[in-house]
């Protein structure tokens, strides 16, 4: 999730804020820097959810966001002996809260200690390859169908609201410094929606009406942008969002919904393994 | 690098692993989504003690229903939007003591069926000699759906068929024949109506109408200019079509007082049920919407309706509505609300509802409720649409039926992915039917079974669907219930789009006991609409409400039935008057209709 790589990324931006005044609370937020990336999540909830509406139930979000966050505190103290920052299990429950539906509470609790497990699962080098709520989201979509959906219909078409997640979004992902990715990742939807609405014959407008709903929001500002599972370098980083997209042009050919889940749940742990091999991993401060 | 620990990682794969299993096993194998095995007609009898045996060539129905034919810049999604219209209605027009049955097509040159009961197992269609032949053409509209309403007290009820296009008002001539009075009636000129029901929303004593808009009034489907038809949003559209709320004027007119009385929405209206919701004399309405939350107006006094569904725990989460009924699953005495929605595996999961009214709806303002779908069981159907309660083998607790299926079109294909596509675009995109894609045959929910739950008598529902009735997958749309043969048992009609309609006779072989009402109101309006029945006995006790019109496109029979299990004597029954008169019958001889006049 983008908000998950706010850490280093806000970090490092808030080091160089050159605008004079700000210093204090330039010291405020280094000090309290792990408190900023929850913030943005939560800020981004209240928004959805006064504007959309977009939980069904206060109670799934609160018990997705408590697994999420028990599930890091025991295994990060039996599995890994640390005290871990629990923000980013935080986040990662309020983006299973959110991409998750189900009239029923346990596949909140499921998929939320999916997603923080699969960390401490599937890890290389020290590290862990996929993204949690990617991991737990995608299983869950994926395996357990008769259980849960996901978000894809089910938002209004509010446009204030949109506008300004979209802004909130692009300041992110700016900020994070992760633009190129969104960008690459937005430029290659349209185009291949271009290119299949030339194959299966429907409206290029059709094509191209998932990115305008909410879904894609969250997953081209806060999940394909995750730096603790993306690639180190730039170039690579453009050219795992070309490869995403290409997956999921092929996924949706093949009328895959929850197609750019099940992209990113693809190449991103492929990437991610590639990527540890060539490069030694630097210490990251890690959220998610 | 953070080295991990080997046991405690090993203790977290084997639970990861269980998990990964758990969740995949949950749905393949439908662990937690009951059964569903065929079983033969006798051993459904023997495990049940009933089953619901199709009846339809027996009893001589060979109705079927069509849809109507679109603009053809409709074309390519023609059946996503034509996708209503079979309707059943329950009535004893004749008055001869059994019930009949009404139903609606929706192609333009079809006929709409009314079949007179024949008291031997058959029915007649008397359609023609009754003169209620060539309702549906483009320029006056097509059937949507009829509701019967004696709303001049005569005795005999008359019939509203709402349409997309003109509803058209019967005045029931005693039993013989119909006299079309649309033109005095005031009615208006065009809705592209789903649902209609027949109340007195003032009490006083005449039947009023209510009308929802499903697509805006303005849109003439058959000759449309624009294609910006459908829903603007799929969970927050308020681009439907208007309502209205009708009063009766007695002089067989009706007054247009939908904004007075605050009733200014415009969402896609489904179904609407009335009943006195919060206990003070006058009924409230229950509204489902497609595409939006649904609206509950309480009734004050008369005088006109606040919407208060979020403060009444029923409008909070949009989801799909698609009807609204009442029961009592419980037998807390208090009225409850079923509303179904669409649920269809890794789409889209919004489960039915079940709101029961909690014990301190009497110390709020608006009655409060929660919704128990899911601990009863009953949430889980699939793409459905019409539901009803019934005591199906008169142990004393409702059962319900719910109507599933949307497009079934071809097999192995699924329209979902299209519609997924489109329908999570901004407004501009979803709005206009252009950008929808071409549905080229595909199915869409299609071939569901009808959901039929049995009444644990704890507050739970068993599943019994696939073992009380042969394996039928039509395009389920509305559901009456009616002891079609005057049996003591109550019977299932099922209305299907584009296809037959469901008469399934319930082979009740179980010696339970029973006791049906017919009410006939003096001061209230003659069918007694929004009369409340309390029936007590063996420490039981279940309500009912008498409604002209609920579910979705339907209407049960105007008798109320309850079954009493194997008790042999109810204690009282009260019932409850719209005028507010109260009439207690005490030890009444059970196994019998009683014929109730209100006191004058």
């Amino acid at each position: 999730m983008l908000f998950e790589s706010l850490n280093k990324s806000i970090r490092e931006n808030v080091m160089t804020l050159k605008v004079p005044g700000v210093q204090e609370l330039r010291e405020l937020l280094k000090q309290h820097f792990r408190y900023v990336p929850p913030v943005f999540i939560t800020l981004l909830l209240l928004i959805g959810q006064l504007s959309f509406g977009i939980l069904d139930s206060y109670l799934n979000l609160i018990v997705a966001v408590c697994t999420a966050i028990i599930t890091e505190w025991l295994l990060s103290h039996f599995v890994l002996g640390i005290r871990k920052n629990l923000a980013s299990a935080y986040i990662s429950g309020i983006s299973v809260g959110i991409l998750i539906r189900s009239p029923m509470v346990w596949p909140y609790v499921i998929t939320s200690m999916l997603s923080i497990m699969s960390k401490y699962v599937f890890r290389y080098r020290g590290r862990h390859i996929w993204n949690p709520s990617n991991f737990g989201v995608s299983w869950m979509l994926f395996m357990a169908p008769m259980d849960v959906a996901g978000l894809s219909i089910q938002w209004g078409s509010n446009f204030l609201a949109l506008i300004v997640i979209w802004i909130l979004g692009l300041v992110i992902v700016n900020r994070a410094r992760r633009m190129h990715v969104t960008i690459a990742y937005v430029v290659s939807f349209v185009i291949l929606a271009y290119v299949r609405s030339l194959i299966t014959g429907d409206t290029f407008m059709a094509e191209v009406a998932p990115i305008t709903g909410p879904m894609y929001q969250l997953f081209i500002f806060f999940m394909i942008t995750d730096p603790a599972t993306t690639v180190s370098t730039r170039r690579g980083r453009i050219l795992v969002a070309i490869l995403v997209a290409c997956v999921e042009f092929f996924l949706r050919l093949d009328s895959f919904i929850y197609a750019p889940f099940y992209a990113l749940f693809i190449v991103g742990p492929i990437a991610r393994f590639i990527d540890l091999k060539i490069h030694q991993p630097k210490p990251v401060a890690q959220i998610a | 690098m953070q080295e991990v620990k080997k046991i405690p990682w090993l203790v977290t794969v084997v639970i990861f692993t269980f998990l990964l299993v758990f969740t995949a096993f949950s749905s393949r194998k439908n662990l937690l989504h009951g059964e569903k095995n065929m079983v033969q007609k006798q051993e459904a009898i023997q495990r049940f003690g009933f089953y619901l045996e199709p009846v339809n060539k027996q009893a001589g129905i060979d109705f079927r229903h069509l849809p109507p034919e679109l603009d053809p810049k409709l074309k390519h999604i023609e059946p996503q939007i034509a996708s209503m219209g079979a309707s059943v209605s329950v009535v004893d027009f004749d008055q001869d003591g059994w019930d009949d049955l009404f139903f609606t097509s929706s192609r333009q040159g079809t006929q709409d069926a009314l079949y007179r009961n024949l008291h031997n197992g058959k029915f007649e269609n008397v359609t023609n000699q009754v003169g209620l032949e060539n309702l549906n053409d483009s320029a006056t509209g097509v059937s949507m759906g009829a509701v019967w309403g004696d709303y001049d007290n005569d005795g005999y009820p008359d019939l509203l068929i709402y349409k997309w296009g003109r509803p058209e008002l019967f005045h029931n001539d005693h039993g013989k024949r119909f006299v079309n009075v649309t033109d005095s009636s005031g009615l208006p000129q065009w809705v592209n109506a789903n649902c209609a029901i027949w109340f007195d929303f003032n009490n006083d004593g005449l039947l009023d109408l209510f009308i929802g808009g499903y697509y805006s009034e303005k849109l003439n489907l058959f000759h449309t200019s624009t294609t910006k038809v459908m829903p603007e949003s799929f969970r927050y559209a308020n681009n439907g079509g208007r309502k209205y709320l009708l009063e009766n004027m007695g002089n067989g007119k009706f007054k247009d007082v939908t904004e007075q009385y605050g009733l200014n929405s415009t969402r896609w209206v489904l179904g609407a049920g009335a009943a006195d919701l919060n206990g003070d004399g006058y009924p409230d309405l229950f509204i489902a919407d497609d595409y939006n939350v649904n609206e509950l107006y309480i009734n004050d006094h008369g005088k006109k309706f606040i919407e208060v569904g979020r403060q009444s725990g029923i409008g909070n989460i949009p989801k799909s509505g698609m009807c609204v009924t009442f029961g009592d699953i419980q037998n807390t005495g208090k009225i409850g609300i079923y509303n179904t929605t669409i649920t269809e595996k890794g789409v889209l999961v919004q489960s039915n509802n079940y709101w029961q009214p909690t014990d301190e709806s009497s110390a709020n303002r608006y009655p409060q409720f929660v919704n128990l779908a899911q601990l009863a069981g009953i949430d889980d159907a699939g793409w459905s649409y019409g539901a009803q309660f019934g005591d199906l083998n008169n142990d004393g607790y409702q059962d319900l039926y719910v109507a599933n299926g949307f497009i079934s079109a071809q097999k192995g294909t699924s329209y979902w992915y299209d519609y997924a596509k489109v329908t999570s675009g901004n407004k501009a995109i979803i709005e206009d039917a252009r950008n929808w894609p071409a549905m080229n045959g595909k199915s869409q929910s299609g071939y569901e079974h009808d959901k039929v739950w049995l009444n644990n008598g704890d507050g739970t529902f068993k599943d019994i669907s696939y073992q009380i009735m042969p394996d039928m997958t039509y395009d389920g749309r509305a559901v009456a219930m009616a002891d079609l043969w005057n049996r003591g048992v109550l019977d299932v009609i099922v209305a299907n789009q584009n296809n037959i309609p469901l008469i399934l006779k319930n082979d009740l072989q179980l010696h339970h006991h029973w006791i049906e009402f017919d009410l006939r109101g003096t001061i209230s309006n003659a069918d007694a609409a929004g009369a409340e029945v309390l029936v007590e006995w063996s420490g039981k006790k279940q309500i009912q409400v008498l409604t002209d019109g609920c579910g979705f496109s339907s209407q049960n029979s105007h008798r109320l039935h309850f079954g009493l299990g194997d008790s042999t004597q109810v204690d009282r029954v009260i019932i409850k008057w719209p005028s507010g008169k109260i009439t207690t019958l005490v030890h009444p001889q059970i196994d019998m209709l009683h014929v109730v006049r209100e006191p004058k």
